[in-house]
């Protein structure tokens, strides 16, 4: 097993797996963020429903740590070993039939960008300000006040929509990529593949692009 | 056909040996038939530079018919050239216009050290092939060709594997550096026929532990590789040899030894 971790193609496993933890959760997480176009107040009833449940809610995010470490000490040891397999560059660059996809180039610069928006976005958020409401008579975390305060900000809505750009690049090549690392690839579906990649990035980034927007021209809260 | 004659300006890699540090010369290929290949390009300018008393510009070259896997370098970045599905042997002079100017480069890659010019040393190649690319056979005569039933879908899939003449174009152009698409292909060749079927879980084991230790990068998914390969070679290989490799893995059993079952 320890051979099987420390092999090239080991690695690609753990990638492709731990990406997939993220990549199923930040489509939940996108889907249940969208409360927030209904309204505040279904917004942070949902949220408060999530925190309720102490156990899952802990599960949930010892899953998400885990596959996030994984998936960055993984990153960081196959850009170091491709650095190395390649030290010298070509004095010209391909362009035309023979040129590489452009979001796979840019994995780990994109990768790390997101790493810091995960970092911020939580600080934001979860460890941001706490304000307190009430909805239909149970007290609660107004996170909603909060995500109005911050998205009314033009250079925090201007972060998080190149950030989520980044996020969909990022998953366009992850997705597809997936499919390939754990030998799923086949004749029959590859046209599809590589469709859904694309499919899949432009409903997460398109979905959670939509929010920030939405509330920086809702004006303010209860509008 | 009408032969036409061009006149195109070289921007060649010139490097002496493999502890020396290269660089840049210009040449001038003047009144090139288009007819030509562009290894005949090379020779004509070559002739020049002997008849000078200058080094010739060392490349690598066999056939000359596009099957062997010895030639190949970069021209304006591109493994093999511009055109697809073709090795540089083959690259006529027709695809290129009248005062062109051309880089020429070799493969660059921390396993295939320059050895002169554009030679580069390929024999990390020849170590993954010895690590598992084989099967066993008995001596003897040969077997009657129809003696092992394969289905036609997995012969021509072995068949298309098998085509990789191994010439590392898929290396040089890969940004990682990744020998993935060359031992996939060998991999899946013998994996996919019957023949092959003894050692295939210690093959995939092997070669992919070899493929590392040569300090080849990992596979990224570009699809540089295949998009230079003068045949084809598609990624499902590396899908395949992924496959291979993490069932050989998971169901490795350890050796056996008299009296185990005591």
């Amino acid at each position: 097993m320890i051979k099987f971790i420390s092999s090239s193609v080991g690695k690609k496993y753990l990638m492709g797996l731990s990406g997939l933890v993220w990549a199923g959760f930040i489509f939940v997480h996108m889907l249940g963020n969208m409360t927030i176009l209904i309204s505040p107040d279904l917004y942070n009833a949902y949220g408060h429903a999530i925190v309720s449940n102490k156990p899952l809610l802990f599960a949930t995010e010892a899953a998400l740590l885990g596959a996030l470490f994984v998936h960055v000490i993984c990153a960081v040891l196959l850009t170091k070993g491709n650095q190395e397999a390649r030290k010298s560059r070509y004095a010209a660059t391909p362009n035309g039939a023979k040129a590489p996809a452009f979001a796979s180039q840019w994995m780990a610069v994109h990768g790390s960008i997101i790493l810091i928006f995960i970092i911020s976005h939580l600080l934001t958020f979860k460890y941001g300000n706490y304000y307190e409401t009430t909805v239909n008579g149970v007290n609660m975390r107004d996170l909603a006040r909060l995500i109005y305060e911050n998205f009314q900000l033009p250079q925090v809505v201007g972060w998080y929509v190149i950030s989520l750009i980044l996020l969909g690049f990022h998953l366009t090549h992850g997705v597809r990529s997936i499919f390939q690392s754990f030998g799923l690839l086949h004749p029959a579906y590859q046209p599809v593949i590589q469709k859904l990649g694309v499919v899949y990035a432009v409903v997460v980034a398109g979905g959670f692009i939509s929010q920030p927007i939405f509330v920086f021209f809702a004006k303010s809260l209860g509008s | 056909m009408s032969e036409n004659k061009i006149n195109l300006t070289l921007k060649v890699w010139r490097q002496k040996g493999q502890k020396d540090d290269g660089q840049f010369k210009e040449y001038h290929a003047n009144d090139i038939s288009t007819d030509a290949s562009f290894l005949e390009m090379l020779d004509a300018v070559n002739e020049e530079l002997i008849s000078k008393g200058d080094d010739p510009i060392a490349f690598d070259h066999d056939c000359r018919e596009g099957i062997c896997g010895s030639c190949g370098f970069m021209i304006d970045g591109n493994a093999h050239g511009p055109q697809k599905s073709t090795t540089v042997c083959q690259l006529h002079m027709r695809h290129f216009k009248n005062g062109d100017s051309v880089t020429l480069e070799p493969w660059r890659a921390s396993s295939f050290p320059v050895i002169k010019d554009l030679m580069v040393d390929r024999t990390a190649f020849d170590r993954i092939i010895r690590s598992g690319g084989y099967i066993s056979v008995n001596t003897g005569n040969a077997q009657d060709g129809n003696a092992l039933p394969i289905p036609k879908q997995d012969a021509d899939e072995a068949f298309n594997a098998a085509t990789c003449i191994g010439c590392g174009a898929c290396v040089a152009s890969c940004k990682n550096a990744s020998a993935a698409l060359f031992t996939s292909a060998k991999i899946s060749h013998l994996g996919l026929l019957p023949q092959g079927q003894v050692e295939k879980d210690k093959r995939a084991l092997r070669m992919v532990e070899q493929m590392d230790a040569e300090g080849f990068g990992a596979c990224t998914s570009t699809g540089t590789c295949s998009a230079s390969c003068p045949k084809d070679i598609s990624l499902i290989n590396i899908a395949k040899m992924n496959k291979d490799f993490l069932k050989a893995s998971l169901t490795k059993k350890p050796e056996a030894h008299a009296g185990d079952g005591v």
